[in-house]
């Protein structure tokens, strides 16, 4: 006998309904629900057991449906998280305790997450810290931080309703959360029509090889596929990029490639065609490769017009920093350097592509709507408005869902055949090619004077860019802006250079290259203190910058500069943690406490860019008020913050706004989501366009600035001096009333020495981390963060410490563990990013400093998170350990050799 | 691409008899393994034969199923000899991987970095086989032919693995560079039975610092008759020829050399401590 399900179908009890689908019992679990079953709240992050977006539960054991094969389900009960949210109280309490916690950001981990915890709420036991932590994992999140998630767990038991209205500092629930939590929301691989063909992309095996095709029309016709793109197909450019004059990036390599997943072509046809393709028809020619700036100079150009392969350079210059360092009294200087880091966002980049008429529509993941719209025209030689793109929820972007990935690819081929075509990238592709962090390798020198002020800084940094350009200029000059971290540096010399090498571009990850920077500043600082004698936090509350003073590019801010404030608040927590450490160590055992604290800071917006953003806001005939919010929230919350922003300035709740969009043809430019730029610029536009939305209404019922506005029946209430009017609203094609506004934020250029007024606005931060080293095993324990951040006013005081959290667990990873290796570590087990068992307890402070120009006095936030974080972290290890490290990521066979060479450096000391 | 779910050993082995097949447990590495490629033509599932799930003792031995899963472990009544297979067993991957996979999976996909393989070394587990000339007992040691190469003939399947019940305590104890989900650096299996508060009997291995993981032996006899005291000293004055690390991207060699000589001491004092597993 055998439990053999008939040949080609599954039989199984899907969320209570008995289905049968159609499906090869050896196909993965994970397709077989969202092909067959439609069951798309199942993800699929990695098809490899590694994140855990896919857990099902299989007889009400969480498993990871992408390892297993649909045939094991065979008459068995699979439930999901859309099913268990509509048919379980359990979930429909955890659910809400999701919403009130924010525990969803992107909401791509959300499924896995809710599913695993919904089998450890059934015990029905209450769970501990640690029980929630072992049951979910296996589940990775890329933007919490975790700490969100375990504490929505742990309050499952509560049905208490998640705060739906709120004015400015409201911790109003995610607007967009419910989806995300309820199974229900749609990513970049969710909205394909079902008769989309499938797309496949044909890349270089090797770092750098030129390559010829075989015969293309015969393997095309022999196999069946529809279609085989390469670079001669392209009707317009084949070429693209970020920044205006580094358009460098083909779509297709012609001729030679030069890193290895370039894609060379791309094969599409149905899906069944695509699982049974050959070898393609190529021949690859393996040519020398070089993977490092070290070797830049004398190898092979990868852009005729960048000599010695440099892509460019950045500089600032005040004072005299040679001087002042041969003069001072205490110079400290070291080298430091990190490498490739990959954004590990769950949810793989994906597109979908389909004409209508003289037009492509692409659905995808994006950051940047506009941008993607204005590259793909080019690379299609259409004119922008013949293309529209419509942004999907995005499952994290970090950065790297600003550039071009998969949307060349399904625009071009659904513009030849007419039919919508579909690509998502697998794991692998996805980090062999999307965007880095940029390596980095600098050296830093810093003085002080006898009294432990800084008096000089100086800064090289060469800045490993990849193949391609990307984002690669904007690190170049962000980083000498930035080098000197929030402290007044009167003499300042900073340069970085940007390499081109054959490897994958790296191009933006929250902060750009700032992080990397704050690792070499942050550490340099704690030696100084040191050498000074002086407490690491007095140090940096003595030097940090204040209103009035200058930064090192000139630029004087008299109000909001509040990094002061932030070192002042981590005082107490500072005191305490010391004295716990050294309880702690008094012990004297292997295991060694760790205290230290870092400072950062970031400019919010874009270096000495215009980037304007704009919102466009309009009331119906039937009285809806409607917003076209572009801004894309990529799970940091800019759909909740900004409507927030809105409703506050157009004065009615905030459940009085129906978003619209993000969507090219009816949200205006709202610029990128990136550089921590939208709460601050966008939020600007939206509380313009709130003011002057107001002033309209205000004025068409001819009453006071006092008075209430409410949106009922068709009508608008307006409400004075107890006295409440209806005003009907004409009827008319479109907005009965409609505002459009706009911000740019006033900067200035920088001239030849880097000096200017770069950004409107710069937030700050200073974290505090807590750790333990097991000395003789390298191992590191963090125990907790305390993270004092100045937002200027935060509108939405949840939402920011999701981002603290989420940006902390980054910069943990960037400090331990995190290293992509071209070739070699290309899935999430070889690629390691923090777990749930990684990120300790975290206390966010805010601080609110005000700003001149924030709206409401907000700052963006977005990339400071992460900033202080790592150095903490390896300054925590020096105090723990004495051992000090130079080269990131801090894995345990680094820690522990620094402890070594630490050792045999004191015992040959002392012979 | 068929999926045979044979529901008795006889109707999988002659299914197994006519070749080409792949053996499928709870697929946690025949999955991965496919990167993103297609499932093989053939499939033989496992996890649905009678009697093949579960432990069991019998005469003098302890039975594990071949079907049997880590949580299965996890969640089995065993004495303080299993203590660690059962902490081996938490650090599976996670719980979903936990709830699948297998124990005699993670024998036979024979990784360098497989946690199970160590701990049952220490256990002198055996390998049930069963195929076309029978049943046969493969010592563990032996079954693990090299890196991702076990002793099995075509038609052969493991049924069971075998472990000798006995006195003693087990310990286990994994290193890597995150809590969850982390394929280990290096870990150490240890069962040891004490006398009066002294070892009597030490078995100890240990895995990802080769390309399979190996008893020490030497360090074993080295420890008969040691107090607790003893061991850190007589575990650093080892010789330890077993170790032949090498540097990936988890660690160099000269590391695991070094790491492994800590974890050795620590889990045979692990092992003599009062029990710790609930
Ligand atoms: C995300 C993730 C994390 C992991 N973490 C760990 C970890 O921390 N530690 C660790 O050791 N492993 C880990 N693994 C690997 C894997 O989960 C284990 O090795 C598991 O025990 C394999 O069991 P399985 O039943 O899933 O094997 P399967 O994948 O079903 O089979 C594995 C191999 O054994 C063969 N096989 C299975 N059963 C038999 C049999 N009875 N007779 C003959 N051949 C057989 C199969 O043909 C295949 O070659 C991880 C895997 C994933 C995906
Ligand atoms: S998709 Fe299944 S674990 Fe990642
Ligand atoms: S919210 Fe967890 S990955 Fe985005």
């Amino acid at each position: 006998m055998s439990l053999d399900a008939p040949e080609g179908h599954i039989d199984l009890t899907l969320n209570g309904d008995r289905i049968t689908v159609p499906a090869a019992a050896t196909d993965r679990l994970s397709d077989v629900l969202r092909d067959g079953a439609g069951a798309l709240d199942v993800k699929v992050g990695c098809n490899a057991g590694d994140c855990g977006a896919c857990t099902v539960l299989l007889d009400g054991a969480p498993v990871c449906a992408c390892v297993t094969a649909a045939g094991q389900a065979q008459g068995r009960h699979v439930e999901t998280q859309a099913g268990l949210v509509a048919h379980s109280d359990t979930a429909q309490r955890l659910a809400k305790a999701f919403q009130r916690h924010q525990a969803a950001q992107c909401g791509i981990c959300t499924p896995g997450m809710m599913v695993s915890a919904v089998a450890l709420l059934r015990s029905g036991a209450t769970p501990t810290e640690a029980q929630v932590a072992d049951m979910l994992g296996g589940v990775l999140c890329r933007c919490t931080g975790y700490r969100k998630i375990i504490a929505a767990v742990l309050d499952a038991a509560s049905d208490d309703d998640p705060l739906a209205e709120g004015g400015i500092g409201q911790p109003v629930a995610r607007l967009d959360g419910w989806p995300k939590v309820a199974g229900t929301e749609r990513f970049g691989d969710d909205v394909a029509p079902p008769e989309a063909l499938v797309l496949r992309v044909i890349r270089s095996p090797f770092h750098r090889a030129t390559f010829r095709f075989g015969d293309l029309d015969g393997f095309r016709d022999r196999t069946g596929l529809d279609l085989i793109l390469t670079a001669a197909d392209i009707p317009g450019e084949n070429r693209f990029g970020v920044i205006p004059g580094f358009e460098d990036q083909p779509v297709f390599a012609e001729h030679e490639a030069r890193f290895k997943g370039e894609a060379v072509a791309a094969v599409i046809g149905r899906k069944e065609v695509i699982a049974a393709l050959p070898d393609f028809p190529v021949t690859w020619q393996e040519r020398r490769a070089n993977l490092t700036p070290a070797g830049a100079a004398k190898a092979a150009m990868l852009h005729p017009d960048r000599a010695d392969n440099v892509m460019c350079r950045g500089y600032v210059a005040r004072g005299n920093a040679e001087a002042a360092l041969a003069q001072a009294a205490h110079v400290v200087s070291g080298d430091f350097s990190t490498g490739f880091i990959e954004h590990g966002y769950i949810e793989p980049e994906a597109a979908s592509a389909r004409r209508v008429g003289d037009r492509i529509e692409v659905h995808c993941c994006t950051q940047a709507p506009y941008m993607n719209r204005d590259e793909l025209a080019g690379i299609l030689g259409l004119a922008p408005e013949a293309v529209r793109i419509l942004p999907t929820a995005v499952g994290g972007g970090f950065g790297s869902k600003l550039d071009l990935t998969a949307q060349p690819f399904v625009a071009l081929a659904a513009w030849i055949l007419g039919q919508p075509v579909r690509l998502a990238y697998s794991r692998s592709e996805s980090i062999a090619t999307s965007t880095k962090r940029h390596p980095s390798e600098i050296h830093m020198e810093i003085g002080a004077d006898a009294t432990g002020r800084i008096v000089a800084a100086r800064f090289e940094g060469t800045f490993n860019t990849g193949a391609y350009a990307s984002w690669g200029p904007t690190v170049a000059n962000r980083v000498p802006i930035h080098a000197s971290g929030p402290y007044l540096t009167p003499n300042y010399q900073a340069r970085s250079t940007g390499v081109h090498t054959n490897t994958a571009p790296a191009g933006a990850f929250r902060g750009f290259g700032v992080p990397q920077s704050a690792v070499a500043q942050e550490q340099l600082y704690d030696l100084l203190a040191a050498r000074l004698g002086m407490d690491r936090l007095e140090f940096r509350r003595r030097n940090c910058l204040r209103n009035g003073d200058p930064t090192v590019t000139g630029q004087v801010f008299d109000t909001g500069m509040g990094i002061d404030a932030c070192f002042d608040v981590l005082k107490p927590h500072w005191d305490r943690a010391l004295a716990d450490a050294a309880t702690a160590n008094a012990r004297g055992t292997h295991l060694r406490r760790g205290v230290a604290v870092a400072g950062g800071w970031y400019g919010c917006g874009n270096t000495s860019m215009s980037n304007p953003s704009t919102i466009r806001a309009g009331v119906t005939s039937a009285g809806e008020m409607m917003l076209h919010q572009g801004a894309v929230d990529i799970g940091q919350g800019s759909n909740t913050v900004i409507t927030q922003i809105f409703a506050q300035a157009l004065g009615v709740p905030v459940s009085q706004v129906t978003l619209i969009g993000p969507d090219t043809d009816q949200t205006p430019d709202a610029g990128k989501t990136s550089a921590s730029r939208q709460t601050f610029i966008t939020g600007n536009a939206a509380r313009l366009a709130g003011a002057a939305l107001r002033a309209q209404i205000l004025r068409l019922g001819n009453v006071g600035a006092e008075a209430t506005i409410a949106f009922r029946d068709g009508a608008v209430e307006l409400s004075e001096d107890g006295v409440t009017r209806r005003i009907d609203l004409p009827a008319r094609d479109g907005y009965a009333l409609e505002v459009v506004e706009s911000y740019d934020p006033p900067t200035l250029p920088l001239d030849e020495n880097g000096q200017g007024a770069p950004y409107a606005v710069f937030g700050t931060a200073a974290q505090m981390v807590e750790l333990e080293v097991d000395t003789e095993l390298g191992t590191v324990r963090l125990l907790k963060v305390t993270a004092a951040h100045d937002v200027g006013k935060a509108i939405n005081p949840l939402l920011v410490e999701g981002q603290i959290e989420g940006g902390i667990a980054q910069g943990i990873g960037l400090a331990l563990m995190e290293e992509f290796l071209p070739g070699r570590t290309e899935n999430l087990h070889d690629y390691l990013i923090p777990t749930m068992g990684d990120v300790p307890d975290i206390r966010s402070i805010i601080v609110e400093s005000g700003d001149a120009h924030g709206p409401y006095g907000a700052k963006g936030l977005g990339e400071h998170c992460l900033i202080p974080t790592a150095p903490a972290v390896l300054n925590a290890i020096a105090d723990a350990t004495g051992a000090r490290i130079h080269h990131l990521p801090a894995t345990p066979d680094r820690v522990r050799a620094a402890i070594l060479a630490r050792r045999d450096a004191a015992d040959r000391a002392t012979e | 691409m068929t999926l045979y779910r044979p529901d008795s050993l006889d109707s999988a082995l002659s299914l197994l008899g006519k070749g080409g097949m792949t053996v499928l447990a709870g697929g946690t590495d025949v999955y991965p393994g496919l990167r993103d490629g297609a499932p093989p033509a053939h499939l033989l599932d496992i996890s649905g034969i009678a009697g093949l799930r579960g432990i069991a003792r019998a005469g003098g031995q302890w039975r594990i199923g071949a079907a049997t899963t880590w949580t299965d472990v996890i969640r089995a009544d065993l004495p303080p000899l299993f203590d660690g297979l059962k902490l081996a067993a938490r650090e599976v991957g996670s719980v979903q991987i936990q709830n699948s996979g297998t124990v005699a999976g993670n024998l036979c996909n024979a990784s360098p970095a497989a946690d199970g393989v160590p701990v049952l070394m220490a256990l002198d587990a055996l390998v049930e086989v069963q195929g076309p000339g029978g049943s046969r007992q493969v010592p563990l040691t032996d079954f693990i032919a090299g890196p991702r190469a076990v002793a099995l003939d075509p038609g052969e399947l493991v049924t069971a693995v075998l472990i000798p019940d006995g006195p003693g305590q087990g310990a286990f104890l994994k290193l890597g560079a995150r809590r969850y989900l982390v394929i280990s650096i290096a870990m150490v299996g240890a069962v040891i039975a004490t006398r009066s508060g002294r070892i009597d009997r030490a078995r100890v291995a240990v895995g990802s610092c080769g390309p399979v993981a190996r008893r020490l032996t030497g360090v074993e006899t080295a420890l008969t008759g040691a107090a607790p005291g003893d061991v850190a000293r007589l575990v650093a004055a080892a010789d330890l020829p077993e170790l032949a690390p090498i540097d990936d991207v988890r660690a160099t060699a000269t590391y695991r050399n070094d790491a492994a000589r800590t974890l050795i001491a620590r889990a045979i004092l692990m092992a003599m401590e009062a029990p710790h597993v609930a």
